[in-house]
């Protein structure tokens, strides 16, 4: 039986991903926790994550486990989801500025006041909702129709410095870099275990995925 | 290609079952909360939200247990309110798999609950529902307040500046009620709906007198909402979701189709 470990950081509520993992693969063994053997001895990780960059990385910090998932990013398959994506590049300009774990080059930056959409309309903040995703072909988009919507909330987003690191793209109303994929880290600003059938079959990707 | 609006169908919820009331009278059951949900799942709903209409301690255990038994097997955004008062209320719902609260009548008795909760469990997961009335005088420009009781009781509150505010304390989304339109059927309060949802920055979801799907629109269109939330015309089987998808589609706005 393999096994996956969720990240529980104190930041935010993984009752969803536990369940949403287990639905999705029920062979698999889900176990949510702080502790790094734990986390280390899983055969996979996410790492989830809501709320501000600032407690998010402090909380990290102060417990270790940034150097934990700096060891799971160069040894086993790692999921990063909204905050826990964000926290993978090397900056965000929320807090202040926040330097964030540097695993992906980039930074994150937050959506612009006052755009409007295509009939003139204030946009929202956060961007909130069923977006498309436009994907770019990974292992981790098998049998997920092109341009799927995924569920999003963010008011921030990456923008990595490679180019090809980007592993899906969305829109709103600018095109951002929604899903990135660097050797055997993955992560998605959007919540896979809130985006129904599309977000099950990304997780049960993750799942058996092996790099 | 970019953002669709959300069709959210709410489950009043009273001692476990689903329940629809014209102007909180007249209840009707509607059945079993948690097959209901799974219908509204399989229909293509955006999120789903249960308000417990009555908020008894006893209801309460029920309500937990519900959105335990639906977040085990329905994988997009469920909300609950009613009867929301301390960040334990939060937590034990965002326990029991809720991904957002609803926070209504404790946030106009105590402001500052809405701040406490958002630094606790972040902006996203905090929506303030207002309850609004037409207070201004037919000729008068037109006015709406804060009403709380099921729209019984007015606070003096003026919706807009309300709305503001809560959006400042941290207020990550807001449910706009119509207490005058709620159980009508005869529409969204369309003029209350767009000066809401052009008043702040944060998503607004319209409630209140949906009737059929020209109104569900309408809210958009007209009321420039961001999400729009029925509840008895959805329960009864008249409209499926889909249906009422495809009638918004045809009417050019973007949404979810599965």
């Amino acid at each position: 039986m393999s096994s996956v470990a969720v990240i529980d950081y104190g930041m935010g509520n993984l009752h969803s991903i536990v369940k949403a993992l287990q639905h999705a693969d029920p062979e698999t063994e889900v176990i949510c926790t702080a502790d790094s053997k734990a986390i280390l001895g899983a055969d996979r990780v996410v790492f989830p994550g809501v709320g501000a960059i600032r407690d998010c990385m402090r909380a990290l910090n102060e417990s270790g486990l940034d150097e934990v998932i700096r060891r799971v990013a160069a040894a086993k398959p790692l999921l990063g989801i909204c905050l826990g994506m964000q926290a993978l590049l090397t900056d965000s300009e929320e807090n202040g500025g926040t330097s964030g774990l540097s695993l992906i080059p980039g930074h994150v930056v937050r959506f612009a006041e006052n755009l409007a959409d295509s009939d003139g309309h204030a946009l929202k903040i956060p961007h909130m909702g069923w977006n498309q995703v436009h994907q770019i072909p990974h292992v981790l988009w098998q049998d997920i129709p092109q341009d799927s919507r995924f569920y999003f909330v963010h008011s921030y987003y990456a923008r990595p410095d490679n180019a090809d690191t980007t592993a899906a793209t969305s829109a709103y109303p600018e095109t951002f870099a929604c899903a990135l994929a660097q050797d055997n880290i993955f992560a998605v600003q959007f919540h896979p275990e809130k985006s129904q059938t599309a977000g099950l079959q990304l997780l049960r990707n993750f799942l058996r995925w092996s790099c | 290609m970019s953002l669709a609006k959300r069709i959210i169908p709410c489950l009043d919820v009273d001692n476990g079952r689903v329940v629809k009331g014209v102007k909180f009278v007249d209840i009707r059951d509607a059945g079993d909360p948690v097959e209901i949900a799974r219908r509204y799942d399989r229909e293509g709903a955006d999120e789903i939200t249960f308000l417990d209409i009555t908020a008894t301690h006893d209801n309460r255990a029920t309500m937990v247990h519900v959105v335990e038994q639906v977040a085990g097997e329905v994988f997009i955004p469920l909300t609950v309110g009613g009867g929301i008062r301390t960040l334990d209320d939060i937590r034990r719902m965002l326990n029991a798999g809720a991904d957002k609260v609803g926070i209504n009548s404790a946030a106009v008795f105590n402001p500052e609950f809405v701040r406490e909760a958002a630094d606790r469990f972040g902006s996203q997961c905090i929506v303030v529902a207002i309850d609004a009335k037409k207070v201004s005088a037919p000729g008068e420009p037109n006015r709406w307040e804060i009403f709380t009781h099921g729209g019984r009781k007015p606070t003096g509150i003026d919706a807009i500046g309300w709305a503001r505010k809560m959006v400042d304390y941290g207020a990550g989304e807001i449910l706009l009620t119509s207490m005058d339109r709620d159980g009508t059927r005869e529409g969204f309060d369309l003029p209350l709906t767009r000066a809401i949802s052009e008043a702040v920055t944060v998503p607004v979801i319209a409630s209140g007198g949906v009737g059929n799907l020209d109104h569900l629109a309408d809210g958009i269109i007209e009321g420039r909402a961001d999400a729009v939330l029925a509840a008895s015309i959805f329960h009864f089987a008249e409209y499926s979701i889909q249906q009422a998808k495809r009638h918004m589609a045809a009417r050019g706005i973007e949404v979810r189709l599965t």
